[in-house]
């Protein structure tokens, strides 16, 4: 049977940070591995700032909505937001950041989507109507 | 955003008295790095024991931390947990910065 619940807030970095503990304090429950509890307030944490940072940039700010369904096997994260589409409709690549360059030109970011990239096992995007529905997924197995 | 610092052989140690680096402090604790490093010992240990989730912007901040001590200063990481430390080893940053199991590991391991 899988377990579904829902939160969502106005976009911004600290109502991010709580709406990422509530949820992961609600996933708490269900008994994931520790180190998989840990790639998903990662990845989750990355595709939220994403949409603090970039999708209501330049404008008013608006909401996210995150909605989780947790069936034995998967989790699905599913990431609302009504800014502008992703830049030319797609996921971005999320090439792993240089870091054999010089030291003054150490990355101090893009780092976000390599990691989420990294830590689901099945990524989806798709704009709908006047939203970006990004969907994470993460192998799991519910004790 | 809440640093502490002390010095031991011959290094400045700051800790984290925090939980979370992440997006909404990394600005805060990227300025806090400035103010209690301004001068001081060319080693730097950060001590992330207490730190229990970072973000890529944390991760930045800790990058631009070292950045901002300079080529003649260096930042060593000690005690990162699990979470922490599998974020610095995806990114690769593990082989930027020595990262020691624990704070005494760290202090001990000065000559290196």
């Amino acid at each position: 049977m899988a377990e579904t619940f829902a939160c969502s807030f106005t976009a911004t970095e600290l109502n991010a940070r709580s709406g990422i503990s509530e949820v992961m304090k609600r996933l708490r429950d269900f008994d994931l591995p520790e180190e998989r509890f840990g790639d998903v307030q990662i990845a989750l944490a990355e595709a939220v700032n994403n949409v603090v940072e970039h999708a209501y940039s330049g404008g008013p700010t608006g909401d996210i909505c995150i909605k989780c369904n947790l069936s034995p096997q998967e989790l699905w994260i599913e990431i609302s937001d009504f800014g502008p589409p992703l830049p030319y409709g797609e996921l971005p690549e999320g090439l792993p950041a240089d870091v054999t360059c010089s030291f003054d030109s150490l990355p101090e970011g893009g780092f976000g989507w390599f990691l989420i990239r990294e830590l689901t096992s099945d990524l989806k995007y798709q704009r709908q109507n006047d939203s970006n529905l990004l969907s994470l997924c993460f192998a799991v197995v519910v004790s | 955003m809440s640093l502490t610092s002390t010095k031991a052989d011959g290094a400045q140690i700051v800790t984290v008295n925090a939980e979370r680096i992440d997006a909404a402090m990394a600005i805060q604790f990227k300025e806090d790095m400035r103010t209690e490093t301004e001068s001081g010992p060319d080693r730097v240990i950060l001590d992330l024991s207490s730190v229990q989730f970072i973000d890529s912007s944390g991760l930045g901040a800790i990058v631009a931390a070292m950045k901002q001590l300079g080529r003649d200063r260096r930042l060593d990481l000690a005690g990162p947990t699990p979470m922490v430390e599998k974020v610095f080893r995806l990114t690769r940053m593990d082989t930027i910065f020595n990262l020691y199991g624990s704070l005494n590991e760290a202090v001990s391991a000065k000559k290196t």
